[in-house]
């Protein structure tokens, strides 16, 4: 029999609707809500003037060191408007926005950073996880909370947040092949910001785009323009919308770029150039997203310069508030390991209470 | 030094603190099918429970633990699950926070390595790192331990990682009474459970086993043989030959021998074991496990903390070597017998 193709579904969109201009594409306008619109304006900019704080605070050796999300708040900020409060929102770790916007108070995203583990807490009634440090070790936990979903018959959906260099770890490959095979209700959003620390997108995969790869998964992947918040928005709220009404699973690849550092114990200097920096800069999403807004009046220099001093506000009293919150006792290390201390621990912790009162070690950091 | 009292308490297994009062009435189980009456009381008593594995529906088990129940249970209940185990296991802790109980099988615990970093990075760590407001209560079932002529990778016994990573507890049962009644315990827990199936025992003796539900404490040992001259402390596969030894060497010498079954080795129960070294004076452990920092170091450890003055003799050892556990054609000569446990043994009497 001669040599045929065989036909799989070739499902790899594009989506951009504000480009890197600030102009609409009126056909995919999903015509916000303009207060929604400016909701996420501001959250954008909650989001990267807190980012701006935390660097400062790393350099006056205030909190340790520090992942910035600068250049790719539109991917969580957007997206996070789409959740509901019975979804799961599972977390890697450049999403501050998200947890800002999820309930999470702003001092609690700089505790993390700070070595502090009340920074893992979620707000009561709060469905969702903490920072992943172990890259894409999360996305297991996503599917099995989507899975969980499915079993109960309930019909919400979970958001997985991911990375470019994320997609080689074994992890996503397997949360991926699950949520194919059990048809369950994730969506996981890859922002693709270009950088692994010092590995370069074209060296992670030889796939074209990672959203092809929800191909070999048995479901759709869609690319987007993820410094367009209407993009991410939309891109989202139908991925959502198909997950919760029993349409399984979606891989958004939202492309963005770390304008930042990896961390604040990084050197990009030593692996990428200024030039490309700087070509990424024009398609910032916060300064085009306010340039649309000021078109489409939503915004005004005064309302700019309100909502700017508003958010600084913010970021400096919740400053304050981790400060104040600093002196804590390292006995409690104890408190948490199980449901009830075995004897074993019951001895250990007093053995460490007598060394901190011998040491003269009390509340502190 | 010798007396020739000794008692056994109870059947090998036993040492049960709670059982509902009812008929009474037994059943002769081997361990496979005490495992599968505690996965079938767990499913039908609570709801949240979910069992997920490879193999563990249509096809039963590899070794028949989960016989009947995808039929009892249906699919919802008794998932057969793609090959990945780091799927099965973070899948598990997804599962988990959304507040069904997962029972997980791995099929040999020689591959649970594939999902180790799911469940040092996080199952043992969501507690701790969300200060209680997720707990990872779950329950990861595998078959342990050499002596059915396996492949490699099939037989192995690796306790000591699970005693060393804080917040999971780890149980290893010797028969079928106690398998029954501490996996409904670890199903139960607010933690997270590795529980070790010594797969030599699955088929090995029938036992009686209580029809009603019956659970025991996790982290409390059973003293399986009461003596006054020497402590044998073991736990698993190797309690069957340990008590072997025991029976041959109170018939040739007359010596009383006490064994001690760990039952639990995380938390490992401390009092026990001082209580027994402290009134006889003389130790060996038994693990088929390699030696160096293995449960048995960590009981010395232990035993020199809190029973130095009272012992008369060094305590030995009788393990597995620091080796790779062999293909199965050299594994008869290398696991510890009854013959190698005798020999130690009369060792430290002799001291």
């Amino acid at each position: 029999m001669p040599r045929k193709s065989i036909k799989i579904k070739p499902t790899v969109q594009y989506l951009s609707i504000l480009n890197g201009k600030g102009k609409l594409d009126e056909k995919l306008d999903p015509r916000l809500d303009p207060q929604q619109s400016l909701s996420i304006y501001r959250l954008m900019l909650v989001a990267r003037r807190l980012d701006e704080r935390c660097i400062k605070l790393q350099r006056q050796g205030r909190i340790g060191t520090y992942g910035p999300c600068r250049g790719q708040e539109a991917v969580h900020c957007a997206a996070s408007f789409v959740m509901d409060k019975d979804d799961w929102v599972v977390h890697a770790f450049r999403e501050p926005g998200s947890f800002y916007h999820r309930g999470w108070p702003l001092e609690r995203i700089i505790q993390f950073w700070g070595g502090y583990e009340e920074g893992c807490t979620p707000p009561p009634e709060c469905n969702d996880l903490p920072i992943a440090v172990p890259i894409a070790s999360q996305c297991p936990h996503a599917m099995g909370l989507a899975w969980a979903m499915k079993l109960r018959k309930d019909d919400h959906a979970v958001l997985c947040y991911c990375g470019d260099g994320g997609t080689s770890e074994g992890d996503f490959h397997e949360a991926m092949n699950f949520a194919g095979a059990y048809h369950l209700p994730l969506v996981m959003l890859v922002a693709n910001n270009q950088w692994a620390i010092s590995i370069p997108r074209e060296h992670q995969t030889a796939s074209e785009t990672i959203a092809q790869k929800a191909l070999a998964y048995g479901f759709d992947g869609i690319q987007i323009d993820g410094n367009d918040p209407l993009a991410v928005y939309v891109a989202t709220k139908e991925a959502v919308d198909k997950a919760k009404s029993g349409g399984g699973p979606t891989l958004i690849e939202a492309v963005t770029y770390r304008l930042g550092v990896h961390t604040t114990a990084d050197d990009p200097t030593k692996y990428r150039s200024d030039e490309e920096v700087k070509k990424w800069e024009k398609l910032d999403p916060i300064p085009r997203f306010q340039k649309y807004l000021v078109e489409t009046g939503v915004l005004d220099d005064k309302k700019i310069e309100d909502i700017e001093k508003g958010v600084l506000q913010e970021v400096a009293e919740a400053v304050d508030r981790y400060e104040a919150g600093r002196d804590v006792d390292p006995l409690d290390c104890f408190d948490h390991v199980f449901a009830e201390m075995p004897a074993e621990l019951v001895q250990q912790r007093a053995e460490f209470a007598a060394c901190l009162e011998r040491e003269g070690i009390g509340k502190g950091h | 030094m010798s007396s020739v009292e000794s008692t056994i308490l109870v059947p090998q297994s036993a040492a049960i603190s709670e059982k509902k009062t009812g008929s009474g009435s037994m059943s002769m189980l081997n361990m496979v099918s005490a495992l599968n009456l505690a996965l079938d009381d767990a499913l039908r008593t609570d709801d949240t429970v979910v069992l997920l594995g490879q193999d563990i529906g249509q096809d039963e088990g590899v070794f028949r633990v989960t016989a009947d129940l995808l039929k009892r249970y249906g699919s919802d209940r008794v998932i057969d699950t793609p090959l990945a185990e780091a799927a099965i296991a973070g899948g598990a802790v997804g599962l988990a926070l959304y507040g069904l109980k997962p029972v997980c099988e791995m099929q040999f615990s020689g591959f649970f390595y594939q999902a180790f970093h799911q469940v040092e990075q996080h199952i043992a760590r969501f507690r701790n790192r969300t200060h209680g407001r997720f707990s990872m209560s779950m329950v990861l079932r595998m078959p342990y331990g050499g002596g059915i002529r396996a492949v490699e990778h099939h037989s192995e016994s690796r306790e000591a990682y699970f005693a060393h990573t804080p917040g999971l507890h780890m149980v290893i049962p010797s028969g079928p009474r106690n398998a029954r009644a501490l996996l409904l315990a670890s199903i139960q827990s607010p933690d997270p459970v590795i529980f070790y199936e010594p797969k030599a025992v699955y088929r090995a003796f029938k036992e009686e086993v209580p029809d009603e539900h019956e659970t025991m404490p996790i982290g409390k040992a059973h003293v399986a043989r009461k003596g006054n001259d020497l402590t044998i402390i073991s736990f698993g596969a190797m309690m069957r030959p340990v008590l072997e030894a025991v029976e041959e060497i109170e018939d040739q010498d007359s010596v009383s021998i006490e064994v001690v079954d760990l039952l639990s080795v995380s938390p490992l129960d401390t009092e026990t074991i001082r209580e027994s070294v402290s009134k006889t004076g003389r130790c060996v452990i038994v693990h088929e496990a390699a030696r160096s920092c293995g449960i048995g170091a960590e009981v010395v450890a232990r035993i020199v903390e809190t029973s130095l003055m009272h012992l008369e003799a060094p305590i030995r050892r009788v393990t597995g070597f620091d080796v790779h556990f062999p293909y199965f054609a050299r594994e008869r000569a290398f696991l510890p017998g009854a013959e190698r446990i005798a020999h130690a043994v009369r060792e430290v009497l002799a001291f």
